[in-house]
Protein backbone atom coordinates (compact mmCIF):
# COMPACT_ATOMS: atom_id res chain seq x y z
CA UNK A 1 0.00 0.00 0.00
CA UNK A 2 1.57 3.27 -0.64
CA UNK A 3 1.46 6.19 1.26
CA UNK A 4 -2.26 6.95 1.22
CA UNK A 5 -1.35 11.31 1.58
CA UNK A 6 0.89 10.97 -1.45
CA UNK A 7 -1.19 10.14 -3.77
CA UNK A 8 -3.10 12.05 -6.90
CA UNK A 9 -6.56 12.43 -7.20
CA UNK A 10 -5.97 9.82 -10.59
CA UNK A 11 -4.46 6.90 -8.28
CA UNK A 12 -6.73 7.58 -5.38
CA UNK A 13 -9.37 6.85 -7.69
CA UNK A 14 -7.93 3.68 -8.88
CA UNK A 15 -7.90 2.43 -5.60
CA UNK A 16 -11.13 3.31 -3.96
CA UNK A 17 -12.33 1.85 -7.86
CA UNK A 18 -10.34 -1.57 -6.52
CA UNK A 19 -11.71 -1.82 -3.44
CA UNK A 20 -8.07 -1.73 -2.16
CA UNK A 21 -8.87 1.41 0.11
CA UNK A 22 -12.02 2.90 1.41
CA UNK A 23 -12.76 6.73 1.28
CA UNK A 24 -12.93 6.66 5.16
CA UNK A 25 -9.04 5.62 5.26
CA UNK A 26 -8.20 8.55 2.85
CA UNK A 27 -9.81 10.86 4.90
CA UNK A 28 -8.48 9.51 7.89
CA UNK A 29 -5.20 9.43 6.30
CA UNK A 30 -5.49 13.43 5.76
CA UNK A 31 -6.77 13.70 9.15
CA UNK A 32 -3.58 12.04 10.68
CA UNK A 33 -1.18 14.03 8.55
CA UNK A 34 -2.84 16.89 9.35
CA UNK A 35 -2.43 16.13 13.43
CA UNK A 36 1.26 14.78 12.87
CA UNK A 37 2.30 17.87 10.75
CA UNK A 38 -0.06 21.32 10.78
CA UNK A 39 1.33 22.04 14.47
CA UNK A 40 4.64 23.29 12.39
CA UNK A 41 2.94 24.01 8.36
CA UNK A 42 -0.29 25.69 9.74
CA UNK A 43 -2.21 25.39 6.42
CA UNK A 44 -5.87 24.82 7.93
CA UNK A 45 -7.69 27.86 9.45
CA UNK A 46 -10.59 25.56 10.34
CA UNK A 47 -10.53 22.15 10.65
CA UNK A 48 -14.28 20.06 9.84
CA UNK A 49 -12.89 16.40 10.73
CA UNK A 50 -16.57 15.47 11.41
CA UNK A 51 -17.88 16.52 8.01
CA UNK A 52 -14.77 14.81 6.61
CA UNK A 53 -15.98 11.39 7.72
CA UNK A 54 -19.58 11.84 7.04
CA UNK A 55 -18.55 12.78 3.79
CA UNK A 56 -16.71 10.09 3.09
CA UNK A 57 -19.03 7.80 4.67
CA UNK A 58 -21.45 9.20 1.92
CA UNK A 59 -18.77 8.27 -0.75
CA UNK A 60 -18.18 4.64 0.14
CA UNK A 61 -21.52 3.72 -0.26
CA UNK A 62 -21.52 5.81 -3.59
CA UNK A 63 -18.41 3.48 -4.37
CA UNK A 64 -20.60 0.53 -2.59
CA UNK A 65 -23.22 0.97 -5.39
CA UNK A 66 -20.58 0.83 -8.48
CA UNK A 67 -20.84 4.97 -9.19
CA UNK A 68 -17.63 6.13 -10.88
CA UNK A 69 -15.97 10.04 -10.32
CA UNK A 70 -12.30 10.55 -10.07
CA UNK A 71 -13.46 12.88 -7.09
CA UNK A 72 -15.47 10.66 -5.39
CA UNK A 73 -14.01 10.04 -1.90
CA UNK A 74 -11.11 12.53 -2.29
CA UNK A 75 -10.16 14.70 0.22
CA UNK A 76 -9.75 18.57 -0.78
CA UNK A 77 -8.87 21.59 1.47
CA UNK A 78 -10.83 24.56 0.15
CA UNK A 79 -9.28 28.07 0.30
CA UNK A 80 -11.34 30.25 3.27
CA UNK A 81 -12.14 32.99 0.70
CA UNK A 82 -15.02 30.66 -0.99
CA UNK A 83 -18.49 30.44 1.88
CA UNK A 84 -19.06 26.86 2.74
CA UNK A 85 -22.63 26.32 4.32
CA UNK A 86 -22.20 26.02 8.03
CA UNK A 87 -18.85 25.96 8.04
CA UNK A 88 -17.09 29.14 8.62
CA UNK A 89 -15.60 31.52 6.45
CA UNK A 90 -13.14 34.32 7.52
CA UNK A 91 -11.56 35.30 4.56
CA UNK A 92 -8.34 35.38 6.69
CA UNK A 93 -9.98 38.57 8.37
CA UNK A 94 -11.04 38.99 11.79
CA UNK A 95 -14.34 41.09 10.41
CA UNK A 96 -15.93 37.75 9.23
CA UNK A 97 -14.12 36.35 12.78
CA UNK A 98 -17.42 33.98 13.45
CA UNK A 99 -19.56 34.33 9.80
CA UNK A 100 -20.96 31.23 8.55
CA UNK A 101 -22.60 31.34 5.12
CA UNK A 102 -26.33 30.53 4.56
CA UNK A 103 -25.09 29.21 0.80
CA UNK A 104 -22.46 27.06 -1.04
CA UNK A 105 -19.90 28.47 -3.55
CA UNK A 106 -20.93 27.20 -6.69
CA UNK A 107 -17.62 25.45 -6.81
CA UNK A 108 -17.71 23.54 -3.51
CA UNK A 109 -21.10 22.41 -4.74
CA UNK A 110 -19.97 21.04 -7.64
CA UNK A 111 -17.18 19.49 -5.60
CA UNK A 112 -19.45 18.18 -3.05
CA UNK A 113 -21.93 16.78 -5.70
CA UNK A 114 -19.15 14.90 -7.35
CA UNK A 115 -18.44 13.25 -3.74
CA UNK A 116 -15.63 15.06 -2.54
CA UNK A 117 -14.43 15.00 0.82
CA UNK A 118 -13.47 18.30 2.54
CA UNK A 119 -10.75 18.39 5.25
CA UNK A 120 -10.68 21.93 6.36
CA UNK A 121 -10.49 25.44 5.49
CA UNK A 122 -7.22 26.92 4.27
CA UNK A 123 -5.11 29.71 5.75
CA UNK A 124 -4.91 33.15 3.49
CA UNK A 125 -4.17 36.43 2.91
CA UNK A 126 -6.62 38.68 4.75
CA UNK A 127 -9.21 38.98 1.99
CA UNK A 128 -6.64 37.39 -0.63
CA UNK A 129 -4.72 40.11 -0.31
CA UNK A 130 -0.55 39.48 -0.37
CA UNK A 131 1.95 37.46 -1.41
CA UNK A 132 3.04 35.05 2.00
CA UNK A 133 0.14 34.62 4.31
CA UNK A 134 1.99 37.34 6.53
CA UNK A 135 -1.55 39.44 6.00
CA UNK A 136 -3.72 36.41 7.64
CA UNK A 137 -5.60 37.85 10.74
CA UNK A 138 -4.93 34.39 12.15
CA UNK A 139 -1.05 33.76 11.83
CA UNK A 140 1.43 32.91 8.84
CA UNK A 141 1.79 29.19 7.28
CA UNK A 142 5.05 27.97 6.67
CA UNK A 143 6.21 26.57 3.65
CA UNK A 144 6.93 22.82 4.07
CA UNK A 145 10.09 22.41 2.25
CA UNK A 146 11.87 25.13 4.72
CA UNK A 147 9.63 26.22 7.53
CA UNK A 148 11.55 29.47 8.09
CA UNK A 149 10.27 30.78 4.69
CA UNK A 150 6.61 31.95 3.18
CA UNK A 151 4.78 29.68 1.12
CA UNK A 152 3.45 32.26 -0.96
CA UNK A 153 0.20 33.53 -1.34
CA UNK A 154 -2.56 34.57 -0.74
CA UNK A 155 -3.08 31.00 -1.04
CA UNK A 156 -0.41 29.80 0.78
CA UNK A 157 -2.75 27.45 2.95
CA UNK A 158 -3.85 25.67 -0.05
CA UNK A 159 -0.53 25.28 -1.50
CA UNK A 160 1.11 24.18 1.60
CA UNK A 161 -1.24 21.95 2.73
CA UNK A 162 -1.52 20.16 -1.14
CA UNK A 163 2.67 19.88 -0.36
CA UNK A 164 2.68 18.58 3.14
CA UNK A 165 0.01 15.76 2.03
CA UNK A 166 -2.41 17.17 4.24
CA UNK A 167 -5.16 16.91 1.28
CA UNK A 168 -4.77 15.63 -2.17
CA UNK A 169 -5.84 18.82 -3.48
CA UNK A 170 -7.13 21.70 -2.88
CA UNK A 171 -9.03 24.99 -4.23
CA UNK A 172 -7.74 28.49 -4.26
CA UNK A 173 -8.34 31.74 -5.91
CA UNK A 174 -5.96 33.70 -7.94
CA UNK A 175 -6.67 37.57 -8.29
CA UNK A 176 -3.06 38.48 -9.38
CA UNK A 177 -0.86 35.40 -8.96
CA UNK A 178 -2.43 33.52 -6.05
CA UNK A 179 -2.66 30.51 -7.08
CA UNK A 180 0.36 29.93 -9.25
CA UNK A 181 2.98 31.76 -7.15
CA UNK A 182 2.24 29.87 -3.90
CA UNK A 183 2.11 26.55 -6.04
CA UNK A 184 5.61 27.49 -7.38
CA UNK A 185 6.82 28.08 -3.51
CA UNK A 186 5.43 24.88 -2.43
CA UNK A 187 5.77 22.49 -5.38
CA UNK A 188 2.95 21.89 -6.15
CA UNK A 189 0.41 22.25 -9.80
CA UNK A 190 -1.53 25.64 -10.03
CA UNK A 191 -3.96 26.67 -12.35
CA UNK A 192 -5.51 30.14 -12.57
CA UNK A 193 -8.86 29.40 -15.56
CA UNK A 194 -10.04 32.15 -17.83
CA UNK A 195 -11.73 34.72 -16.37
CA UNK A 196 -15.06 33.40 -16.87
CA UNK A 197 -14.58 30.02 -16.98
CA UNK A 198 -15.91 29.20 -13.59
CA UNK A 199 -18.25 30.24 -11.53
CA UNK A 200 -17.39 33.20 -8.74
CA UNK A 201 -20.66 32.70 -6.77
CA UNK A 202 -20.03 31.83 -3.30
CA UNK A 203 -15.84 33.55 -3.80
CA UNK A 204 -15.61 36.25 -1.29
CA UNK A 205 -14.87 39.14 -3.68
CA UNK A 206 -11.90 41.00 -4.36
CA UNK A 207 -11.41 42.66 -7.63
CA UNK A 208 -13.99 41.29 -9.40
CA UNK A 209 -12.56 42.12 -13.23
CA UNK A 210 -9.96 39.41 -12.32
CA UNK A 211 -10.70 36.89 -9.35
CA UNK A 212 -10.99 33.12 -10.44
CA UNK A 213 -11.32 30.00 -8.87
CA UNK A 214 -8.60 27.07 -9.62
CA UNK A 215 -7.23 24.30 -8.47
CA UNK A 216 -3.81 23.10 -6.33
CA UNK A 217 -3.25 19.65 -7.18
CA UNK A 218 0.03 17.14 -7.30
CA UNK A 219 0.27 16.03 -10.91
CA UNK A 220 -1.27 18.06 -14.02
CA UNK A 221 -3.34 15.39 -15.00
CA UNK A 222 -5.26 16.26 -11.65
CA UNK A 223 -5.81 19.70 -12.55
CA UNK A 224 -7.30 18.58 -15.51
CA UNK A 225 -9.74 16.47 -13.54
CA UNK A 226 -10.84 19.24 -11.16
CA UNK A 227 -11.22 21.82 -13.50
CA UNK A 228 -13.59 18.92 -15.68
CA UNK A 229 -15.24 19.58 -12.37
CA UNK A 230 -15.32 22.99 -11.32
CA UNK A 231 -15.81 24.77 -14.84
CA UNK A 232 -18.74 25.71 -16.64
CA UNK A 233 -21.90 28.19 -16.83
CA UNK A 234 -23.62 29.29 -13.76
CA UNK A 235 -26.83 31.63 -13.60
CA UNK A 236 -25.41 32.66 -10.41
CA UNK A 237 -22.24 34.71 -11.64
CA UNK A 238 -23.67 37.29 -14.64
CA UNK A 239 -19.53 36.88 -15.74
CA UNK A 240 -19.82 33.58 -15.90
CA UNK A 241 -18.95 32.65 -19.57
CA UNK A 242 -21.54 30.45 -21.61
CA UNK A 243 -20.88 27.65 -23.91
CA UNK A 244 -20.00 24.04 -22.86
CA UNK A 245 -16.83 22.75 -21.39
CA UNK A 246 -14.46 20.56 -23.10
CA UNK A 247 -12.95 17.51 -21.48
CA UNK A 248 -9.60 19.10 -20.11
CA UNK A 249 -7.84 15.45 -19.86
CA UNK A 250 -8.64 14.45 -23.40
CA UNK A 251 -5.47 16.23 -24.79
CA UNK A 252 -3.09 16.17 -21.75
CA UNK A 253 -0.90 13.37 -23.76
CA UNK A 254 -1.32 14.55 -26.80
CA UNK A 255 2.78 16.10 -26.71
CA UNK A 256 4.26 19.47 -27.87
CA UNK A 257 5.49 18.64 -31.12
CA UNK A 258 5.30 21.34 -33.32
CA UNK A 259 3.70 23.58 -30.71
CA UNK A 260 5.15 27.12 -31.05
CA UNK A 261 6.38 28.26 -27.80
CA UNK A 262 7.11 31.86 -27.41
CA UNK A 263 9.38 32.97 -24.06
CA UNK A 264 8.83 36.64 -23.55
CA UNK A 265 12.14 38.55 -23.00
CA UNK A 266 10.65 40.85 -20.19
CA UNK A 267 10.09 37.84 -18.19
CA UNK A 268 13.53 36.64 -17.71
CA UNK A 269 15.30 40.18 -16.88
CA UNK A 270 18.91 40.15 -15.53
CA UNK A 271 18.01 40.12 -12.27
CA UNK A 272 16.14 37.33 -11.89
CA UNK A 273 17.27 34.70 -9.16
CA UNK A 274 19.83 32.99 -11.14
CA UNK A 275 18.18 29.30 -9.94
CA UNK A 276 14.96 30.14 -10.85
CA UNK A 277 16.67 30.90 -14.38
CA UNK A 278 18.60 28.20 -14.71
CA UNK A 279 15.31 26.06 -13.91
CA UNK A 280 13.28 27.79 -16.36
CA UNK A 281 15.83 27.68 -19.14
CA UNK A 282 15.95 23.67 -18.43
CA UNK A 283 12.43 23.65 -18.41
CA UNK A 284 12.07 25.05 -21.98
CA UNK A 285 14.95 23.45 -23.23
CA UNK A 286 12.79 19.93 -22.45
CA UNK A 287 9.88 21.25 -24.07
CA UNK A 288 11.86 22.07 -27.16
CA UNK A 289 13.84 18.61 -26.81
CA UNK A 290 9.88 16.91 -27.22
CA UNK A 291 9.53 18.93 -30.59
CA UNK A 292 8.17 22.16 -29.21
CA UNK A 293 8.88 25.55 -31.93
CA UNK A 294 10.69 27.49 -29.07
CA UNK A 295 11.31 31.22 -29.67
CA UNK A 296 13.05 33.09 -27.28
CA UNK A 297 12.97 36.56 -28.32
CA UNK A 298 9.23 37.64 -28.01
CA UNK A 299 8.32 41.06 -26.87
CA UNK A 300 5.25 41.96 -24.81
CA UNK A 301 7.23 45.84 -23.96
CA UNK A 302 4.08 47.10 -21.64
CA UNK A 303 5.03 44.52 -19.41
CA UNK A 304 6.49 46.91 -17.69
CA UNK A 305 3.68 48.95 -16.86
CA UNK A 306 1.78 45.76 -15.36
CA UNK A 307 2.17 46.47 -11.67
CA UNK A 308 0.95 49.65 -12.07
CA UNK A 309 -2.64 49.21 -13.71
CA UNK A 310 -3.17 46.11 -11.35
CA UNK A 311 -2.45 48.08 -8.29
CA UNK A 312 -4.69 50.96 -9.53
CA UNK A 313 -7.83 48.38 -11.00
CA UNK A 314 -7.40 45.79 -8.50
CA UNK A 315 -7.52 48.04 -5.54
CA UNK A 316 -10.29 50.33 -6.77
CA UNK A 317 -12.27 47.43 -7.35
CA UNK A 318 -11.83 46.13 -3.50
CA UNK A 319 -12.52 49.76 -2.46
CA UNK A 320 -16.22 49.00 -3.76
CA UNK A 321 -16.45 45.54 -2.90
CA UNK A 322 -15.57 45.84 0.88
CA UNK A 323 -17.64 48.96 1.25
CA UNK A 324 -19.66 45.89 2.39
CA UNK A 325 -17.96 45.44 5.41
CA UNK A 326 -19.84 48.19 7.62
CA UNK A 327 -20.64 46.42 10.74
CA UNK A 328 -24.46 46.34 10.00
CA UNK A 329 -25.78 42.92 8.13
CA UNK A 330 -22.92 41.03 9.05
CA UNK A 331 -19.12 40.52 10.17
CA UNK A 332 -17.50 42.19 13.17
CA UNK A 333 -19.34 45.21 14.30
CA UNK A 334 -18.38 47.95 16.58
CA UNK A 335 -21.25 49.44 19.10
CA UNK A 336 -19.99 51.32 21.30
CA UNK A 337 -19.48 54.60 18.90
CA UNK A 338 -21.01 57.77 18.82
CA UNK A 339 -23.20 57.53 16.10
CA UNK A 340 -24.05 55.29 12.64
CA UNK A 341 -21.17 56.27 10.56
CA UNK A 342 -18.80 56.31 14.06
CA UNK A 343 -19.64 52.80 14.23
CA UNK A 344 -18.88 51.93 10.99
CA UNK A 345 -15.78 53.91 10.73
CA UNK A 346 -14.54 52.01 13.88
CA UNK A 347 -16.02 48.73 12.64
CA UNK A 348 -13.73 48.81 9.53
CA UNK A 349 -10.80 50.62 11.22
CA UNK A 350 -10.75 47.99 13.80
CA UNK A 351 -11.83 45.07 11.53
CA UNK A 352 -9.40 45.37 8.56
CA UNK A 353 -6.16 44.82 8.77
CA UNK A 354 -3.06 47.22 7.28
CA UNK A 355 -3.14 45.54 4.24
CA UNK A 356 -6.20 45.29 3.49
CA UNK A 357 -6.66 48.97 4.56
CA UNK A 358 -3.85 50.41 2.63
CA UNK A 359 -5.58 48.53 -0.38
CA UNK A 360 -8.81 50.08 0.15
CA UNK A 361 -6.95 53.51 0.50
CA UNK A 362 -5.25 53.56 -2.63
CA UNK A 363 -8.32 52.09 -4.71
CA UNK A 364 -10.40 55.46 -2.74
CA UNK A 365 -7.52 57.25 -4.13
CA UNK A 366 -7.41 56.19 -7.93
CA UNK A 367 -11.21 56.41 -7.88
CA UNK A 368 -11.60 59.81 -6.40
CA UNK A 369 -12.76 63.20 -7.72
CA UNK A 370 -9.69 64.85 -9.94
CA UNK A 371 -7.82 61.77 -10.03
CA UNK A 372 -9.86 59.22 -11.78
CA UNK A 373 -8.69 59.65 -15.23
CA UNK A 374 -5.19 59.89 -14.79
CA UNK A 375 -4.95 56.55 -12.52
CA UNK A 376 -8.50 54.40 -12.96
CA UNK A 377 -8.73 55.12 -16.53
CA UNK A 378 -5.48 55.56 -17.68
CA UNK A 379 -4.87 51.64 -16.31
CA UNK A 380 -8.05 50.64 -18.22
CA UNK A 381 -6.69 51.85 -21.49
CA UNK A 382 -3.20 50.63 -20.19
CA UNK A 383 -5.17 47.21 -19.55
CA UNK A 384 -6.48 47.59 -23.39
CA UNK A 385 -2.50 47.58 -24.67
CA UNK A 386 -1.39 45.03 -22.47
CA UNK A 387 -4.46 42.45 -23.85
CA UNK A 388 -3.41 43.50 -27.12
CA UNK A 389 -0.11 42.75 -26.89
CA UNK A 390 -0.79 39.22 -25.35
CA UNK A 391 -3.45 39.05 -28.34
CA UNK A 392 -0.50 39.89 -31.34
CA UNK A 393 1.67 36.74 -29.17
CA UNK A 394 -0.78 34.36 -29.40
CA UNK A 395 -1.09 35.28 -33.33
CA UNK A 396 2.55 33.66 -33.52
CA UNK A 397 2.23 31.59 -30.23
CA UNK A 398 0.10 28.53 -29.14
CA UNK A 399 1.77 29.17 -25.35
CA UNK A 400 4.16 31.53 -23.55
CA UNK A 401 6.43 30.46 -20.95
CA UNK A 402 7.91 32.25 -17.86
CA UNK A 403 8.55 32.02 -14.52
CA UNK A 404 5.99 32.12 -11.84
CA UNK A 405 8.08 34.03 -9.39
CA UNK A 406 11.52 35.81 -9.50
CA UNK A 407 12.76 34.22 -6.59
CA UNK A 408 12.24 31.20 -4.74
CA UNK A 409 10.08 31.64 -0.85
CA UNK A 410 11.88 34.43 0.80
CA UNK A 411 12.00 34.19 4.64
CA UNK A 412 8.92 35.09 6.73
CA UNK A 413 9.36 38.87 8.10
CA UNK A 414 11.46 39.60 5.14
CA UNK A 415 9.18 41.95 3.08
CA UNK A 416 6.46 42.79 5.70
CA UNK A 417 8.23 46.08 6.12
CA UNK A 418 8.08 47.06 2.40
CA UNK A 419 4.34 46.63 0.62
CA UNK A 420 6.30 47.50 -2.53
CA UNK A 421 8.74 45.23 -2.37
CA UNK A 422 5.79 41.80 -1.40
CA UNK A 423 3.77 43.61 -4.70
CA UNK A 424 7.14 42.94 -6.89
CA UNK A 425 6.34 38.93 -6.14
CA UNK A 426 3.11 39.06 -8.80
CA UNK A 427 5.46 41.01 -11.14
CA UNK A 428 5.18 37.67 -13.56
CA UNK A 429 1.59 36.75 -12.95
CA UNK A 430 -0.33 39.73 -12.82
CA UNK A 431 -0.48 40.03 -16.36
CA UNK A 432 -1.75 37.52 -16.78
CA UNK A 433 -5.03 38.26 -14.51
CA UNK A 434 -5.02 41.90 -16.32
CA UNK A 435 -5.64 39.88 -19.32
CA UNK A 436 -7.71 37.50 -18.36
CA UNK A 437 -5.88 34.62 -19.47
CA UNK A 438 -5.49 30.83 -18.45
CA UNK A 439 -1.98 30.37 -16.41
CA UNK A 440 -0.14 27.37 -15.01
CA UNK A 441 2.58 26.85 -12.38
CA UNK A 442 4.14 23.53 -12.52
CA UNK A 443 7.31 22.37 -10.71
CA UNK A 444 10.25 22.70 -12.55
CA UNK A 445 12.89 22.07 -10.40
CA UNK A 446 14.97 23.02 -7.06
CA UNK A 447 17.38 25.50 -5.86
CA UNK A 448 18.95 26.06 -2.93
CA UNK A 449 18.87 30.31 -1.97
CA UNK A 450 22.18 30.84 -0.08
CA UNK A 451 25.62 28.53 -0.03
CA UNK A 452 24.36 26.61 3.04
CA UNK A 453 20.02 26.82 2.03
CA UNK A 454 17.46 24.01 1.93
CA UNK A 455 16.48 23.00 -1.42
CA UNK A 456 13.22 25.17 -2.42
CA UNK A 457 10.73 24.60 -5.19
CA UNK A 458 10.71 26.54 -8.78
CA UNK A 459 7.63 26.92 -10.50
CA UNK A 460 7.06 26.98 -14.74
CA UNK A 461 4.29 28.98 -16.07
CA UNK A 462 2.59 28.27 -19.06
CA UNK A 463 0.08 30.93 -19.97
CA UNK A 464 -1.98 30.37 -23.22
CA UNK A 465 -5.01 31.55 -24.94
CA UNK A 466 -8.52 32.42 -23.52
CA UNK A 467 -10.45 29.16 -22.91
CA UNK A 468 -7.74 27.47 -24.39
CA UNK A 469 -6.86 25.72 -21.01
CA UNK A 470 -6.37 22.53 -23.11
CA UNK A 471 -3.18 23.66 -25.01
CA UNK A 472 -1.61 25.06 -21.44
CA UNK A 473 -2.57 21.32 -19.74
CA UNK A 474 -0.98 19.51 -22.86
CA UNK A 475 2.15 21.65 -22.32
CA UNK A 476 2.38 21.08 -18.72
CA UNK A 477 1.98 17.42 -18.74
CA UNK A 478 4.58 17.02 -21.56
CA UNK A 479 7.02 19.31 -19.46
CA UNK A 480 6.15 17.03 -16.25
CA UNK A 481 6.51 13.89 -18.10
CA UNK A 482 9.95 14.76 -18.98
CA UNK A 483 10.98 15.41 -15.33
CA UNK A 484 11.18 13.64 -11.61
CA UNK A 485 10.23 16.49 -8.95
CA UNK A 486 6.81 15.50 -8.34
CA UNK A 487 8.37 12.43 -6.23
CA UNK A 488 10.39 14.44 -4.11
CA UNK A 489 8.27 15.52 -0.99
CA UNK A 490 8.99 18.01 1.97
CA UNK A 491 11.39 17.21 4.50
CA UNK A 492 8.61 17.16 7.35
CA UNK B 1 3.78 62.79 -5.85
CA UNK B 2 3.91 62.59 -2.23
CA UNK B 3 0.33 62.88 0.32
CA UNK B 4 0.07 65.29 3.32
CA UNK B 5 -1.48 63.91 6.49
CA UNK B 6 -4.68 65.85 5.13
CA UNK B 7 -4.93 63.95 1.97
CA UNK B 8 -4.81 60.88 3.99
CA UNK B 9 -7.22 61.94 6.55
CA UNK B 10 -9.60 62.70 3.66
CA UNK B 11 -9.22 59.28 1.49
CA UNK B 12 -9.86 57.38 5.04
CA UNK B 13 -13.16 60.05 5.09
CA UNK B 14 -14.31 59.20 1.80
CA UNK B 15 -13.25 55.31 2.67
CA UNK B 16 -14.98 55.03 5.79
CA UNK B 17 -11.73 53.97 7.80
CA UNK B 18 -11.59 55.40 11.03
CA UNK B 19 -6.95 55.30 11.25
CA UNK B 20 -5.19 56.11 14.23
CA UNK B 21 -2.71 58.83 14.14
CA UNK B 22 0.43 55.96 13.27
CA UNK B 23 -1.61 54.80 10.64
CA UNK B 24 -2.03 57.97 8.81
CA UNK B 25 1.44 58.35 9.46
CA UNK B 26 2.19 55.03 7.81
CA UNK B 27 -0.10 55.37 5.02
CA UNK B 28 1.17 58.72 4.63
CA UNK B 29 4.76 57.54 3.68
CA UNK B 30 3.76 54.18 1.97
CA UNK B 31 0.79 55.27 -0.18
CA UNK B 32 3.31 58.08 -1.53
CA UNK B 33 5.55 55.76 -2.00
CA UNK B 34 3.32 53.41 -4.07
CA UNK B 35 1.12 55.68 -6.22
CA UNK B 36 4.96 57.67 -7.26
CA UNK B 37 5.38 54.15 -9.04
CA UNK B 38 1.80 54.86 -10.85
CA UNK B 39 3.72 57.43 -12.70
CA UNK B 40 5.03 54.60 -14.97
CA UNK B 41 1.50 54.96 -16.81
CA UNK B 42 1.98 58.95 -18.15
CA UNK B 43 4.82 57.47 -19.97
CA UNK B 44 2.48 55.05 -22.27
CA UNK B 45 0.30 56.73 -25.26
CA UNK B 46 -3.22 56.07 -24.76
CA UNK B 47 -4.64 58.49 -27.41
CA UNK B 48 -7.43 57.03 -28.85
CA UNK B 49 -7.13 53.48 -26.42
CA UNK B 50 -10.69 52.02 -25.40
CA UNK B 51 -10.59 51.22 -21.85
CA UNK B 52 -11.14 47.16 -20.78
CA UNK B 53 -13.17 47.40 -17.94
CA UNK B 54 -13.23 43.48 -18.04
CA UNK B 55 -12.02 40.79 -20.94
CA UNK B 56 -15.31 39.00 -21.50
CA UNK B 57 -16.82 39.81 -24.75
CA UNK B 58 -20.51 39.72 -22.45
CA UNK B 59 -22.39 42.79 -22.15
CA UNK B 60 -25.91 43.15 -20.35
CA UNK B 61 -26.68 39.54 -18.86
CA UNK B 62 -29.78 38.90 -18.59
CA UNK B 63 -31.85 36.14 -16.44
CA UNK B 64 -35.29 34.81 -16.93
CA UNK B 65 -37.63 37.15 -15.21
CA UNK B 66 -38.93 34.12 -13.42
CA UNK B 67 -39.24 33.93 -9.44
CA UNK B 68 -37.64 31.47 -7.39
CA UNK B 69 -36.75 31.41 -3.72
CA UNK B 70 -34.66 33.50 -1.55
CA UNK B 71 -32.24 32.37 1.14
CA UNK B 72 -34.42 32.54 3.98
CA UNK B 73 -34.52 36.10 5.69
CA UNK B 74 -34.46 34.60 9.09
CA UNK B 75 -31.07 32.88 8.14
CA UNK B 76 -30.04 35.89 7.00
CA UNK B 77 -31.08 38.88 9.71
CA UNK B 78 -29.41 36.33 11.99
CA UNK B 79 -26.16 37.55 10.87
CA UNK B 80 -26.85 40.69 11.49
CA UNK B 81 -25.41 42.79 14.78
CA UNK B 82 -28.83 44.26 15.41
CA UNK B 83 -32.47 43.66 13.66
CA UNK B 84 -35.42 44.94 14.70
CA UNK B 85 -38.84 43.33 13.57
CA UNK B 86 -37.20 41.74 10.45
CA UNK B 87 -35.26 44.75 9.49
CA UNK B 88 -31.19 45.86 9.89
CA UNK B 89 -31.42 48.38 12.60
CA UNK B 90 -28.43 51.01 12.89
CA UNK B 91 -28.25 54.08 15.24
CA UNK B 92 -29.77 57.29 13.49
CA UNK B 93 -28.11 58.10 10.36
CA UNK B 94 -29.67 62.15 11.24
CA UNK B 95 -29.02 63.15 14.80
Amino acid sequence: MPDLDALTIHESAALLRRREVSSRELAQAALDRIAAVDGRVRAFLTLTADQALAQAAAADRRLAQDEAGELLGVPVAIKDVLVTKGVRTTCGSKMLEGFVAPYEATVVRRLFDAGAVMVGKTNMDEFAMGSSTENSAYFTTRNPWDLSRVPGGSSGGSAAAVAAGEATYALGSDTGGSIRQPAALCGVVGMKPTYGRVSRYGLVAFASSLDQVGPFTRDVRDTATVLNAICGHDPCDATSAPGETPDFTAQLEAGVRGLRVGVPKEYMPADLHPGVRACVEDAIAALEAQGAAVDRDVALPSTKAALAVYYIIAPSEASANLARYDGVKYGFSYQQGEGMWDNMEKTRGLGFGPEVKRRIMIGTYALSSGYYDAYYLKAQKVRTIIRREFDAAFEKYDVLVAPVTPTPAFRIGEKTGDPYEMYLNDVFTLPVNIAGLPGISVPCGFVADGPSGDELPVGLQIIGKPFDEATVLRAARAYEATASWAARRPPL
Amino acid sequence: MALDRDAVTHIAKLARVALSDEEIELFRTQLSEIIGHFDVLSAIDTEGVEPTAQILPLQNVFAPDVPRPSLPPEEVLDLAPLTDDGYLRVRAVLE
